[in-house]
């Protein structure tokens, strides 16, 4: 068997679409994980004990289990309901959800590492409650969790191939689906599809620390 | 003012109309686990007088502070802050225990500089001192500014009003930290250890900040400290404390020139000698 350059270049636009679709469903995925996960953080902090707790343990369930039943569970189980979307949709919702569920904890440590004195102060200050949590609390415990955060961006762009179970044409699929339609050893394409996650998790990684750096005086 | 207590609370009636205490605290019981950290304790604080705490640490100086600013709750017994309870308030001829709104308007007649300065490290000094007095008491920000650059010189800081936290030194925080309080013009001034986070160089700039506010305003102000001289110079009267009660008070003159109990000739002879 020998590497075939010009089957691995004529499927690069194939691939390229594919990246396109992966990158699109990372970045939904990622703004729903990043902004549900805030939610679920303030809500455990906040809301009345039953409510916290109910949304603690359907965090424990989402993080208990794979995400590829949760894909399958939504993509299966939301026709039933009448709720009928494109697998694209419903991929973002579940890397989203999925996610939430790690970002909640994120936000969770961050808000706890505030030190008490703070809020001591806001309190002495007779602070509302939102400006206590806008003000002071969430500018503060944000900044410090803005790497990890950034990680789990890297851990969902590499969790998307697994939306090829729900059959989103993202990178991983396009690659596979063109090698099925070309009958070739699907060898170069799944090369290929390697090298254009590492194009685009390395830039992304570097400039996490780059981030790291910069909010670590914060 | 005759008030039934549903809540096992002692009976919280003061003793007579005439009572012009603007601090009381009645038979207050502080607890952390088996550790009595106020034991039964009565005292008063009258419209602007400067009281200094003084005495062993954990012997509930700090507690005293931490209670009056609602940061703690007592056990038992009742604090009333200018005729107002901590723990109850009326509602329909009722005392029933305080919500939040309640203890907020008792809040905002106390102000508090604590010893870890406490300042909040996401904004400028400008920010820090504006940001109570835009959100809690409604001022408009120009009206805020302008009130942080009078405090601001008060402390001798104008220049530093767009600086941040983490570029000032200690002392300068604190100083911050003290024109953050009085801009929400507190009747009642809460200063907790506030040089004893401080390098010594730096205490004095702090003191005469708090001298200059002792003699130039009729604030009312519990000051717990080690720094005795300051202690003898700005307040009215000294509380010697040792394990949860008040082993001794009087005039500074007295109570550092000619202390009565043993115990606090031994705190006075051990401090000095540090």
């Amino acid at each position: 068997m020998s590497w075939d350059w010009d089957y691995a270049l004529s499927a690069l636009p194939i691939l390229l679409q594919g990246l396109q679709l992966t990158v699109i469903a990372t970045i939904g995925g990622y703004v729903l994980a990043i902004v549900l996960g805030l939610v679920v953080a303030l809500v455990r902090r906040l809301a009345p004990r039953w409510a916290g707790t109910g949304v603690y343990w359907v965090m424990e369930f989402i993080r208990s289990t794979p995400l590829l039943v949760q894909l399958f569970v939504l993509y299966f189980g939301l026709p039933v309901f009448g709720i009928v979307l494109p697998p694209m949709v419903v991929g973002i919702i579940g890397l989203g959800l999925h996610y939430a569920a790690y970002t909640a904890e994120v936000y969770r440590s961050g808000i706890e590492a505030v030190p008490r004195g703070q809020w001591e102060a806001a309190t002495a200050l007779n602070l509302p409650t939102r400006r206590v949590w806008t003000g002071v609390v969430l500018p503060q415990a944000i900044p410090k969790v803005i790497p990890a955060l950034g990680n789990y961006l890297i851990s969902m762009f590499k969790d998307t191939p697994l939306l090829l179970a729900i059959g989103v044409v993202e990178l991983l699929n396009s690659a596979y689906r063109h090698s099925a339609r070309t009958f070739e050893d699907p060898f170069e394409l799944m090369t290929m599809v390697g090298l254009l996650f590492l194009a685009v998790s390395i830039p992304s990684a570097i400039f996490i620390r780059h981030l790291e750096r910069r909010y670590a005086a914060v | 003012m005759q008030q039934s207590d549903p809540h096992d609370q002692p009976a919280a009636e003061p003793a007579d109309g005439s009572d012009d205490a603007y601090i009381r605290f009645e038979q207050v019981v502080k607890r952390y686990g088996d550790n009595v950290v106020l034991d039964h304790l009565d005292f008063r604080v009258a419209e602007g007088e400067r009281v200094t705490l003084i005495g062993p640490s954990g012997s509930g100086k700090t507690t005293i502070l931490r209670l009056l600013m609602t940061l703690e709750k007592a056990n038992g017994g009742v604090i009333w802050v200018n005729g107002d309870s901590l723990s109850h308030m009326r509602r329909g001829g009722k005392l029933v225990p305080a919500d939040e709104k309640h203890l907020r308007s008792v809040r905002s007649s106390i102000g508090m500089v604590f010893q870890q300065f406490n300042l909040f490290p996401n904004m400028t000094v400008r920010r820090n001192i504006t940001e109570a007095p835009v959100h809690v008491l409604g001022v408009s920000q120009d009206e805020a500014d302008q009130r942080a650059g009078e405090l601001l010189e008060l402390v001798g800081l104008a220049e530093k009003i767009d600086a941040h936290p983490t570029q000032l030194s200690g002392g300068q925080q604190q100083r911050v930290a003290i024109a953050r309080a009085l801009a929400m013009r507190p009747k009642v001034l809460l200063l907790d250890e506030v040089t004893s986070a401080l390098d010594p160089e730096l205490v004095a700039g702090v003191l005469d900040v708090l001298r200059n506010i002792a003699t130039t305003t009729d604030i009312t102000m519990l000051c717990v400290t080690h720094e005795m001289s300051f202690a003898r110079d700005v307040s009215h009267r000294v509380l010697m404390f040792d394990q949860g009660r008040i082993v001794e008070e009087g005039p500074p003159a007295q109570i550092f020139s000619e202390p009565r109990e043993e115990r606090t000739r031994s705190f006075l002879q051990a401090v000095l000698e540090d």
